[in-house]
């Protein structure tokens, strides 16, 4: 299906890696703003569950997702979602409450594979495709579809 | 786009919003030579630039345009409706042409030699038949330019291009013999201003909020340390800070008359169409507000006036057959009051059908006839704002399309407004709008509930009530709705937490703080666990995401660097829902009859002050009751004064100061007036009684109006008008009196010596020349000795001739027609009020509303005082 070609002219894509419930995922480099550990998160009373809360950084305020909940992933204890990765999306800033931040790796576009058709459909929808890496799987997040929560993962 | 271009599209656009309303002006003026003038020189700018910038479709019009007025100028034609009607079409094609300029940057294709014709037309008619005309501005457009057209058939070509080119001649050469005091005079204005781009001030007001934010954290660092040496500098920066903000605010200000510019032409248009007189008054166009609110606001003014005109007004004939005057009148008036701005709008046309609107509420479905009946007027009249709703039997052109005054709610929702509508039905409907003055930078009061923190816009909050199971003021519950009864009123509550659903319980907690809020017509209590202070916050939007939550308007940073939540009112009261208009409609109705058996009763607070003798006041005069520690008072500049939300308030004392209290607690009456507020400590409040107030004994103490038993206790009966100006010398002077070029004569008609001694010093300070008598007999043989007065204040309740009698006398003497009569009444209902607005009176103010009253007097005097 794939073919592995090691040519260094292929097109390459850069992915910030984060954890989310064990599981390993990777954000496209050119969305990410920046990384920043969460501090003092506002609730939002009334808000969608994905939406973990409001914050304050550097006089910007942030929306907060939570990933394992946007992922269907069981709630971790309060204190384990350690980080945030910052978004820009349609003019607003975001940011994601993920597990923890890894390294930032460069894979071959041509090395990505479709998503298994037996994946969570929660998942599936917010998912691009798969790596296989050494020893784990990568799943490449599409962040526009994160952030579309309204007309996605609340109804699914 | 061409910078010149841009310019010149800004410029002209300006230019002809004025030419606009200075030609309706000029119209109702026509020997104003300097309105002429004015408008000779905009439409001259406009055909050099024209001219210069190579546009020759707008070029021609101008010239044709101004040919005309060049007629007016040198006198050879007399100004008619007609004229300018034709230039004001002129100003019509310009704009058009503007508009696709601006699109495609070229002047669109298409010949104006119609429209030159006709004025050329109408210039080389002149002064013949000008004698004629007018009589077709009544009819519909459409009419008028036909008439023209065949008028302009029957006349033999040539001798227009004859006619055309003298015009020209003459006006060559009548701007360059002005043409250096025009110079002279341009060069003063642009000397001192300059234009700058919206954007640039956009960006300014954003790093001022951010300054302030980052002003807040610090000040709240510092404040934490306690004494550091960074305290002073911070201090300067704060200062500044604010100055600065301030400063930016002020570049943000416009006067609202620039939102009302083009309101004149539509009104005049209006008029045509629709055949009737109408004549627009604005007061108050000076009145500044922030630009952004301003743009939000002026297309819902617009509407309403459309409104006012189309559905409010009356055709003349059925105004005469109903005893008004021919010309009816639609009045805006704006003034400051606080942080706010307000707008009314009102007309004096047949006012608000209810009956029609009940029909409609019913028939649309918005309430069942057994909520209708529940509901007073002024509900039902609330309706109007429902979406989709127009009582208009007949859809014209104008308005009663169904797309209305819901969105003129909306928009003024939007700004964190609010919209009350009035209406007596044949006597006129007046809407009155309250809104910030801007809305990047807003006062709010910072509560908790459910463990978080939010803010509420200060606009909103009326009172803050603190309640437990012993206090006076008690949660009542009735089946599961709790109430706060509170003074006259019954306040549905809300929990902020169980609304927000913070925590399980669904239950309202007996004890806490109630934030009593009102939007619009409706009052209710938000009840929260604890109030910390207010706060200037800068609000930020909500993220797209949480928008359609509802209950929030935005966030903001607090100086603590923490993220919360701005609470929107509007979206809590319609959480609060209809089920609580409802009870309030039943509450409104059950308590009628007693407010008519207790109409000679008064609400008075009793306390002692300075000597063991009871004292009382009129409750109404006191805002709040609050209960200060000793320790938080204060002593500067030799008086003793306390930190009351954010202000400093001084206090007040009955009797000798010494012997106030060192420690413990001190129980404040508090009485404001819009920022201000004084505290007036006494030693200890007794009760709050309901009885029939009757001085027996008058004092000539001051600051006691005299003696009169209370629930059975020889009472003294305190004069807040005394102690008020000891803590602001100018507490009743300030702002009424500093605009007031001429005191007003004021007939002051009451039996009971203690209404007039109480509203007589009021009144005075206000600036009223005041004259009072005790009965409308003698306030007859006064006027009919000839004595003029400005404006009459009576009570209506008074043995022999009441005073709805007293208003029709007034009202048969044809030279007393135009005095306003303002009535004064315990009797609240709208019963009540409908028979003085039959019998002639032009407001109805409640007895102890001393603010109404002077906003009553300052509205119906308004002509008088202009006039001066």
């Amino acid at each position: 299906m794939t073919t592995t070609a090691n040519s260094s002219e292929q097109l390459a894509t850069e992915y910030v890696t984060v954890t989310v419930g064990d599981h390993l995922f990777g954000l496209p480099i050119s969305r990410v703003q920046d990384v920043f550990v969460p501090d003092r998160l506002t609730r939002v009373p009334l808000a969608p569950p994905e939406v973990a809360g409001i914050l304050n950084l550097r006089g910007r305020v942030v929306t907060s997702i939570d990933m394992r909940s946007c992922l269907d992933f069981a709630s971790s204890e309060p204190g384990t979602q350690a980080m945030a990765v910052g978004i820009e999306w349609r003019g607003e800033s975001y940011g994601l409450l993920v597990d923890s931040v890894g390294e930032v790796i460069a894979l071959h576009d041509s090395d990505c594979e479709g998503k298994p058709a037996n994946l969570d459909s929660r998942l599936s929808r917010v998912a691009d495709g798969v790596y296989r890496l050494e020893g784990q799987l990568l799943i490449v997040l599409n962040v526009d579809r994160v952030l579309d929560i309204k007309n996605g993962a609340i109804a699914a | 786009m061409d910078d010149l271009l841009r310019e010149f599209l800004v410029e002209t656009n300006e230019s002809l919003d004025v030419v606009d309303a200075e030609l309706v002006r000029f119209e109702q003026e026509p020997d104003n030579a300097d309105i002429l003038d004015n408008i000779f020189r905009l439409v001259h700018t406009i055909k050099g630039t024209c001219g210069f910038l190579g546009l020759p479709r707008l070029e021609a019009l101008a010239h044709a345009a101004e040919a005309l007025m060049s007629r007016f100028r040198d006198g050879t034609m007399p100004v008619t409706g007609e004229a300018v009607t034709l230039i004001l079409f002129t100003v019509d094609r310009v704009k058009e042409i503007l508009s696709e300029l601006e699109k495609h940057q070229r002047e669109p294709e298409g010949a104006d030699a119609d429209l030159i014709r006709s004025l050329e037309r109408m210039a080389d008619r002149g002064g013949a038949d000008a004698a004629r005309p007018a009589q077709w501005m009544r009819g519909s457009r459409e009419d008028a330019l036909d008439e023209l057209e065949r008028a302009f058939r029957e006349t033999p070509g040539p001798v227009s291009a004859a006619a055309a080119a003298e015009p020209r001649d003459a006006e060559h050469e009548a701007p360059a013999v002005q043409k250096d005091d025009e110079d002279e005079h341009e060069s003063k204005i642009a000397s001192q201003s300059i234009r700058v781009g919206v954007d640039t001030l956009e960006g300014l007001m954003t790093m001022v909020s951010e300054l302030v934010l980052t002003r807040n954290q610090l000040l709240d660092i510092v404040r934490r340390q306690g004494d550091s040496e960074f305290k002073v500098p911070l201090q300067r920066l704060s200062n500044v800070t604010a100055e600065l903000q301030d400063g930016v605010m002020r570049t943000r200000m416009q006067p609202i008359g620039k939102a009302w510019q083009k309101l004149p032409r539509i009104v005049r248009d209006l008029a045509t169409e629709l055949g009737k007189d109408i004549e627009l008054e604005l007061h108050g166009a000076d009145t500044e507000l922030d630009r952004q609110v301003l743009e939000r606001i002026k297309d819902p003014l617009a509407h309403m006036v459309r409104n006012s005109a189309d559905h409010g007004l009356e055709p003349a004939a059925e105004r005469v057959a109903a005893g008004k005057p021919e010309k009816g009148t639609i009045r805006l008036s704006a003034y400051h009051e606080g942080g706010h701005i307000i707008i009314g709008v009102a007309d004096d046309g047949r006012g608000l059908d209810t009956a029609r609107i009940r029909e409609k509420a019913l028939a649309a479905g918005l309430a069942t006839e057994a909520d209708l009946d529940k509901m007073t007027e002024p509900q039902i009249q609330n309706f109007i704002f429902a979406p989709g709703f127009s009582t208009a039997r007949i859809v014209t052109s104008v308005s009663g399309r169904g797309v209305g005054m819901d969105v003129v709610r909306n928009n003024i929702d939007q700004i964190g407004g609010s919209i009350d509508v009035h209406s007596v039905r044949g006597q006129g409907l007046s809407f009155t709008i309250k809104i910030p003055l801007t809305l990047a930078i807003v006062s709010a009061l910072i509560v908790e509930a459910g463990g978080e923190r939010f803010a509420i816009p200060q606009l909103a909050v009326v009172e803050l009530v603190r309640v437990n199971k012993n206090s006076e003021h008690r949660i009542e519950r009735i089946k599961d709705a709790a109430v706060l009864r509170l003074r006259n009123e019954l306040l549905p509550l809300v929990g902020l937490a169980s609304l927000l659903k913070l925590g399980d319980s669904k239950a309202i907690p007996d004890k806490g703080f109630i934030v009593v809020v009102r939007v619009g017509a409706q009052t209710f209590g938000v009840m929260v666990d604890s109030v910390f202070h207010t706060e200037e916050i800068v609000v930020k939007p909500m993220a797209s995401k949480l928008r359609r939550i509802g209950m929030f308007s935005g966030n903001t940073i607090l100086g603590d660097g923490s993220v919360i939540l701005i609470i929107d009112p509007n979206g809590v009261s319609q959480a609060v829902g209809v089920s609580s208009a409802a009870a309030a409609g039943e509450q409104a109705g059950d308590d009628h009859e007693d407010r008519i058996a207790e109409a000679d009763k008064v609400s008075l607070l009793v306390f002692r002050a300075g000597s063991p003798q009871l004292k009382a006041v009129p409750l109404s005069l006191v805002t709040r009751l609050e209960e200060i520690d000793c320790e938080t008072i204060e002593v500067s500049d030799g008086r003793r004064m306390v930190q009351y939300r954010g202000h400093l308030m001084p206090l007040v004392h009955i009797g000798d100061e010494d012997r106030a209290k060192r420690d413990g607690v001190q129980p404040l009456l508090v009485f404001a007036d819009s920022d201000r507020s004084v505290g007036l400590a006494v030693d200890e409040i007794v009760d709050i009684v309901e009885d029939k107030l009757d001085i027996q004994v008058a004092s000539d103490r001051p600051g006691v109006l005299g003696s009169a038993v209370v629930r059975g206790q020889a009472t003294e009966i305190v004069d807040v008008g005394h102690f008020l100006p000891l803590a602001y010398t100018d507490w009743f002077r300030r702002k009424d009196a500093a605009t007031r070029k001429r005191e007003c004569s004021l007939l002051l008609v009451d039996d009971s010596a203690f209404f007039r001694n109480m509203l007589m010093p009021v009144l005075k300070a206000a600036g009223y020349a005041v004259t009072a008598v005790a009965g409308a007999h003698e306030a007859l043989a006064l006027l009919k000795q000839g004595r003029a007065f400005d404006v009459l204040v009576t009570d209506i309740d008074m043995p022999g001739m009441d005073g709805f009698a007293l208003a029709e006398a007034v009202r048969g003497e044809p030279r007393f027609q135009d005095m306003p009569v303002i009535a004064l009444s315990s009797i609240g209902s709208p019963e009540a009020i409908e028979r003085g607005r039959r019998a002639g009176f032009h407001d109805y103010v409640a007895k102890f509303d001393r603010q109404s009253l002077i906003a009553a007097l300052k509205e119906q005097t308004a002509g008088t005082i202009q006039a001066a």
